[in-house]
C-alpha cells in the first residue's frame, strides 16, 4: 500500500513538472510576449527595453529554470501590471474560487448519486427516462449561457438572488447552479452504469437470498461499491471547476481566481497567468492523487492493477 | 411481505407482458430504444443542411447593418413582426440570417477540430496500445499531463497571445482536446492487440504499418467515431466559450457565442437577444450528443458506458 502511494506520489510530481514547462514554453512560444507587453504603438527600441527590463531576452531554459526555482517556494514573481507580488494576488483570491467550486461539487454529488441511484433501480421507466432528460440538457447547455439565463430567470424576473459580486452567500448561489448542472450529469451517468453492474453481480444476489432487506442491499452493498468510480470522477471534476471557473467568474463577476486569471490574460500579465495555471494544475494533480489513493483504500483490488491513466 | 416488489421484479412484469408479442413488441423497443438517436439525427440532420443552404436560406444578408431597425423583437412578441422572424441585434442585423450562418461556423469548428484532435489522440492511443510497455508508460504519461493542464485557461491565453480567430481557434482546440480519442483508442486497441486475425496478420508478415492501419484501425472504427461526435460538442461548446470571452471568432463573423457575448448588455430588458442563440447552441450540441450516445448504445447495448 505504502508502495502504491509512493509510486504514485512520484508520477504526480513528475507531472507536476511536466506541466510548469509546458505551460511556461506555450506561453513563450505563441507570441513575443516583449511586444504583447509594451503595447501596439510601441517603437521597436521601446520593445528591446521591456525584453530587457522584463528579462525576456535571456534564453528560454534560463528563464524558465529561475522562475521554477521561485515557483517550488511559492515566489511567483511580481504582477507586470500591478507590482504587487503574484503570490498575495493568488492568496486573495483562491478562497473564493474553492468555495465556489466546492459547493458547486457537492450540489452536483448531492443530486447526480440519488438520481443515478434511482435511475438504475427503475431503470427503462419513467424515472431513468426523465434522469437521462436532466443529464442530456445539462451536458448541451453552454455554462456561460445557462449562468446568463438563471440570471435572467432568479435575478432579473424574480428578484430572489443577486446578480453578481461575492460578498454574501446568495451571490454563490447561481454560479453554484452553473458550474454544478455541468458536471453533474457525468457523475450520475457514472452512478446509474455503476449500480446496473453491480445489482447484477452474484453477492447481490447471494445477499438477497440469505433475506437481507431491499434497501439493505442497496445501500450498504450495492452503492459502496458502485460509488468507487464516483469518487475518482468527482475528484476530477473539481479540478475542472477550478479550471472552468474562469468563465462563470466573468459572468457573475465574482473576484476569484478564474477572474484573475482572465484580467491578466487581458492585461498580458504573465506571471499572474503562469502561476494560476501552474496552481490550478496542481490542484488537479492533488485531487487525482488523492482519488487514487481513496479508491485503493475503498478497493484493494486496484492496488495491484498498473492503474488507470 | 410487500416490500418484496422490487426493480428486479419490475423489470420481471415487464418480460411478462412482452411474452405474447415477442417480435414486434421486441421490434418496436428498439426503435423506441434509439428514438433518441433518431432525434438527434433529424435534429443535426436540419441544422446542418440550413448551414449548408445558408446563403439560400437566410433572408437577409447577415452583415448588413441598418440603424433604424435595431433591437426589433422576434416574432412571438406582441413588437415582433414577419419582416424579421427573430428580430433583429443592436446593429439591426437579422437576428435568423445570423444564427443561420452562425450555424457554419459552429459545424466547421467543430468538425475541424475534432478531426485534428482525432488524429492526434488515435495515433498515441493506437501506438500506446498496441506497442504496450514503454511506449505505453510515456504516451499514458503524455495524456496524464494533458489532463492536468487546464484546457481553457491555456486556450484562452494563448489566443490572447496569437491573437483571436477562426482559424486560431480550430487549431488551440485540435491541440488541446485529444485526450479522450486517446484514451478510449488505447483500451480499444489493447483488447484486439492479442486477436487471433491479428496474429494470423503477423503469421502471413504483414508489416507494423499495415496491421495498425488495416487491422487495427477499421475494428476500432465505431469507438472513434463515438468519440468523434462527443469532441465535436465539446469543441463546439468551447468555441462558443472562447468567442463569448471574446478570444475566439471575431466580430462580425455571425458565431452564436459572439452573438451571445453582444447581447449580453441588453440581456436584461431583451432578454432573447441571448435566449435565441443560446438555445441554438444547446440543440446543436443536444443533437451531436444524442447521436453519439445512441451509436454507443448500439455497440455496447447493456446501458454502459
Amino acid at each position: 500500500m505504502l508502495l502504491y502511494i509512493l509510486r504514485r506520489l512520484m508520477i504526480a510530481l513528475c507531472v507536476a513538472v511536466t506541466v510548469s514547462v509546458v505551460s511556461f514554453s506555450l506561453l513563450h512560444l505563441s507570441g513575443d510576449l516583449a511586444t504583447a507587453i509594451a503595447g501596439p504603438e510601441a517603437s521597436a527600441s521601446q520593445v528591446e527595453e521591456v525584453r530587457v527590463q522584463f528579462g525576456l531576452n535571456r534564453p528560454l531554459t534560463t528563464q524558465y529554470v529561475e522562475w521554477l526555482e521561485h515557483a517550488v517556494q511559492l515566489d511567483f514573481g511580481k504582477s507586470f501590471y500591478f507590482q504587487d507580488q503574484v503570490i498575495n494576488m493568488v492568496a486573495e483570491r483562491l478562497p473564493i474560487t474553492l468555495k465556489l467550486g466546492g459547493i458547486s461539487l457537492l450540489l452536483a454529488i448531492v443530486v447526480a448519486i440519488p438520481l443515478g441511484v434511482l435511475a438504475a433501480l427503475y431503470r427503462d421507466t419513467w424515472i431513468d427516462r426523465i434522469a437521462l432528460v436532466i443529464a442530456v440538457v445539462g451536458q448541451a447547455m453552454p455554462s456561460f449561457w445557462f449562468g446568463l439565463t438563471l440570471i435572467l430567470l432568479f435575478s432579473v424576473t424574480l428578484h430572489w438572488l443577486p446578480v453578481s459580486g461575492n460578498e454574501r452567500w446568495q451571490n454563490f448561489v447561481l454560479p453554484a447552479l452553473a458550474l454544478g448542472y455541468y458536471a453533474m450529469p457525468a457523475m450520475m451517468r457514472l452512478t446509474r452504469s455503476g449500480m446496473l453492474e453491480v445489482l447484477n453481480a452474484d453477492y447481490i444476489r447471494t445477499a438477497r437470498a440469505k433475506g437481507i432487506s431491499k434497501y439493505k442491499v442497496i445501500f450498504k452493498h450495492a452503492l459502496r461499491n458502485a460509488i468507487i468510480p464516483v469518487v475518482a470522477l468527482a475528484a476530477v471534476e473539481l479540478g475542472f471547476m477550478l479550471g472552468g471557473s474562469v468563465v462563470i467568474e466573468s459572468v457573475y463577476s465574482m473576484q476569484g481566481l478564474g477572474q484573475l486569471a482572465w484580467d491578466a490574460i487581458s492585461r498580458n500579465d504573465y506571471p499572474v497567468v503562469q502561476a494560476v495555471v501552474l496552481i490550478i494544475a496542481m490542484f488537479y494533480i492533488g485531487l487525482t492523487f488523492l482519488a487514487d489513493v481513496i479508491n485503493a483504500l475503498l478497493d484493494p483490488r486496484m492496488r495491484t492493477s498498473t492503474g488507470k491513466s | 411481505m410487500t416490500t418484496h416488489t422490487s426493480a428486479l421484479a419490475a423489470t420481471r412484469n415487464l418480460q411478462s407482458v412482452l411474452k405474447p408479442l415477442p417480435l414486434w413488441r421486441r421490434r418496436l423497443r428498439r426503435l423506441l430504444g434509439y428514438r433518441g438517436l433518431m432525434l438527434g439525427a433529424v435534429m443535426l440532420g436540419v441544422i446542418v443542411l440550413a448551414a449548408i443552404f445558408a446563403p439560400l436560406l437566410a433572408p437577409y444578408d447577415p452583415y448588413s447593418q441598418d440603424v433604424s431597425q435595431r433591437l426589433i423583437p422576434p416574432l412571438w412578441h406582441s413588437l415582433g413582426s414577419w419582416e424579421h422572424v427573430l428580430g433583429t441585434d443592436k446593429l439591426g442585423r437579422d437576428y435568423l440570417s445570423r444564427l443561420i450562418f452562425g450555424a457554419r461556423v459552429s459545424l466547421l469548428i467543430g468538425f475541424a477540430s475534432a478531426l485534428i484532435s482525432g488524429v492526434i489522440g488515435t495515433t498515441l492511443g493506437v501506438l500506446a496500445g498496441y506497442f504496450g510497455g514503454r511506449v505505453d508508460a510515456f504516451i499514458s504519461y503524455v495524456i496524464t499531463t494533458r489532463l492536468a493542464m487546464p484546457v481553457v485557461l491555456v486556450a484562452l491565453a494563448m489566443a490572447s497571445l496569437v491573437g483571436g480567430s477562426l482559424h486560431v481557434v480550430i487549431i488551440l482546440l485540435g491541440l488541446l482536446l485529444w485526450d479522450r480519442f486517446a484514451v478510449v483508442t488505447r483500451s480499444a486497441t489493447q483488447q484486439l492487440r492479442n486477436a487471433e486475425f491479428i496474429t494470423a496478420a503477423k503469421a502471413v508478415g504483414a508489416s507494423t504499418p499495415y496491421i495498425l492501419l488495416r487491422e487495427i484501425l477499421p475494428n476500432i472504427m465505431s469507438a472513434l467515431i463515438v468519440v468523434m461526435t462527443l469532441e465535436m460538442a465539446h469543441a463546439i461548446l468551447l468555441e462558443a466559450t472562447l468567442s463569448f470571452l471574446g478570444l475566439g471568432v471575431q466580430p462580425p463573423t455571425p458565431s452564436w457565442g459572439l452573438m451571445v457575448a453582444e447581447g449580453k448588455s441588453y440581456m436584461f430588458f431583451k432578454p432573447w437577444v441571448i435566449v435565441i442563440p443560446g438555445v441554438a447552441l444547446a440543440l446543436l450540441v443536444l443533437a451531436i450528443n444524442l447521436v453519439g450516445d445512441g451509436l454507443r448504445d448500439i455497440n455496447a447495448p447493456d446501458g454502459r458506458n
